[in-house]
């Protein structure tokens, strides 16, 4: 602080330090933690707000195990009727779900990043890169509804494919996968570059010296990604993994668009508990579980990739 | 050597499919623009039309959502870039532990989904009587914005020395001149390219927006919320605009960027 004084003056580090207190206790702390308190008071009229019925309790919490339903999974042609939760229910597949959508980012990624960071022409990477940017500044809404016209019943594809003789009957694309196969292709095409682009800066840092010894040395090629690439863009493959799952679990425009008549994604839940039956302090916790999702998905992501939190947030 | 060059044949293949892959479903939405279809779709071919474009600038509705959007845009330009580049310029004069922590605060806007960011903003402000809409968008929105204008000043921040402040208000700069002329044309290159990525963030904002926004409505909101049902083609009419827009922007860069690579080689030849 003194050293910032001395630097700024009093006027100017006074400046500053407001709007970092602004910022970080006005937009970021308060409202985090009204959050979490809200969710633990019920949804009230105004009149009863601060009355007696107005008591901490979990039961904004506990609705997610209430309301259990008959759901089908089906499982290489098995069909096992399971009861659970509604809200439960949707939950675990929205997390399975972008789980599912991370690591296929990842798989498609990785050869791409590596191709471009250790084989391509390195003159004609800047027209590739040049490429690969033009589609990342067409919005989010608009990649999301390029695969909503793409994948409609009697759309393009089945179009396409009916021309080409591989199917005969149209086919409804975004049925597939219990109802999802809609929304986690479009998920992956929507987020798929900041997959690529994290995991791409750190395979630029890798010395492709040290390749070429791996391959003198007799490894294989599996084995010189396996023990020597892939060790050196943990920092970009955990900062891609984190970003794209937040982004994936917290989306709710590309459920809107590309759900299928039996599926509902997490957010989807808390909106219409928060806007449809009114219960906002209910959203309030449903919320919370969904950031508490994040965390945990952050942390254990930084334990497995033995990275920092300043390596995710790059 | 000839497993080598095999694998080397497959990425350039792959490489060239993703390409297609990213830009296809772009072409398919533009070229849907053009279609004589009520339904937003390149096949069936019905037609060739320009009347999508037309009824894209006689929607009011959508106009009125696009001035909201620029609006909110602009708010958010303003606020999250004075309180990014003060954020950076803070955390640069820390160390230790503290640091980390005030560190770890700042992150954590981006590390939250949009929905839990718009609900926390819609509850807390509620408390204070102020009611739902797109002021509420902006705050709510500058809270992680903030975050991305800090990460990248503070990332030129590294490359700046300390000493070239120390050595100007030794010879007798005010606070403010050193600001002015030492420290901040340092970091113009890092405000600038943060403001344009603000502006874009906020524009294709739709979780925070939409549980703040009350009855307004911005750009990516109107569609969305429209769902699948009320969707024609003006929504391709303008995605067509969009990226005009964008790839003459991209190129405009691209011709510049080799330009100046050109130039750089030319005393050289």
């Amino acid at each position: 602080m003194a050293a910032l004084i001395r630097r700024y003056g009093t006027g100017l580090t006074g400046i500053i330090i407001a709007l970092t207190t602004f910022w970080l206790i006005v937009l970021v702390i308060l409202p985090y933690f009204d959050l979490f308190e809200s969710s633990f008071r019920p949804y009230l009229p105004a009149a009863d707000v601060g009355g007696p019925k107005d008591v901490y309790s979990l039961s904004n919490y506990i609705t997610i195990f209430q309301n259990p339903a008959e759901f089908n999974i089906g499982l290489f042609g098995f069909t096992f009727p399971i009861s659970v939760a509604i809200h439960m229910w949707v939950f675990v597949l929205t997390i399975l779900f972008s789980v599912l959508t991370t690591l296929t980012s990842l798989v498609l990624c990785y050869p791409l990043a590596y191709y471009m960071a250790k084989v391509i022409d390195p003159k004609r990477l800047s027209t590739f890169l040049l490429l690969l940017v033009v589609p990342m500044w067409v919005s989010e809404l608009l990649r999301a509804f390029a695969w909503f016209i793409l994948l409609a019943f009697k759309g393009p594809l089945t179009i396409v494919l009916q021309n080409l003789g591989i199917i005969t009957d149209p086919i409804h694309w975004t049925w597939g996968l219990g109802g999802f196969s809609g929304v986690i292709v479009t998920l992956v095409y929507v987020y798929i570059l900041f997959m690529l682009f994290p995991i791409y800066n750190s395979m630029t840092s890798l010395d492709t010296n040290q390749l070429e010894a791996a391959q003198d040395l007799g490894a294989k090629s599996w084995q010189t990604h396996w023990r020597v690439v892939v060790p050196h863009c943990k920092p970009g493959i955990a900062s891609g993994c984190v970003t794209v799952f937040m982004l994936a679990v917290g989306s709710l425009l590309v459920p809107t668009l590309l759900s299928s008549p039996s599926s509902r994604w997490f957010t989807e839940v808390i909106y219409s508990r928060m806007f449809d039956e009114n219960d906002w302090n209910g959203g309030a916790a449903y919320a919370f579980i969904l950031l508490f999702v994040c965390t945990i998905f952050v942390s254990l992501t930084m334990r497995l990739f033995k990275v920092g939190l300043a390596d995710i947030a790059k | 050597m000839t497993s080598n060059r095999l694998s080397k044949i497959f990425l350039n293949i792959y490489g060239i499919l993703f390409i297609a892959y990213l830009l296809v479903p772009l072409a398919v939405m533009g070229g849907a623009a053009f279609n004589d279809s009520k339904f937003p779709s390149i096949l069936p071919w019905k037609g060739f039309t320009l009347h999508w474009f037309v009824d894209l600038f006689q929607d009011s509705e959508m106009m009125g959502a696009i001035v909201n959007t620029l609006w909110v845009a602009a708010a958010v330009v303003l606020l999250a870039v004075p309180i990014g580049t003060a954020a950076a310029v803070l955390l640069n004069s820390l160390a230790g532990r503290s640091r980390t922590i005030l560190y770890a605060v700042m992150i954590a806007p981006v590390l939250t989904p949009g929905a839990v960011i718009g609900i926390s903003t819609l509850l807390f402000w509620f408390k204070f009587h102020v009611p739902a809409g797109l002021h509420l968008s902006i705050l709510g929105q500058t809270s992680f914005i903030a975050s991305y204008v800090m990460l990248m000043v503070l990332a030129r921040l590294q490359s700046f020395d300390g000493a070239l402040e120390e050595a100007a208000l030794d010879l007798g700069a005010s606070h403010g001149q050193m600001l002015r002329r030492i420290l901040l044309p340092h970091l113009y290159p890092a405000i600038f390219t943060s403001a344009v990525l603000a502006f874009f963030q906020s524009v294709e904002n739709f979780n925070t927006t939409q549980f703040t926004r009350g009855a307004q409505t911005t750009l990516t909101v109107y569609f969305g919320s429209k769902g699948r049902s009320g969707i024609t083609p003006t929504i391709n009419a303008l995605a067509v605009i969009l990226i005009g827009i964008t790839l003459l922007g991209a190129v405009a860069f691209e011709v510049k960027r080799r330009r100046d690579a050109a130039r750089m080689q030319a005393p050289l030849a």
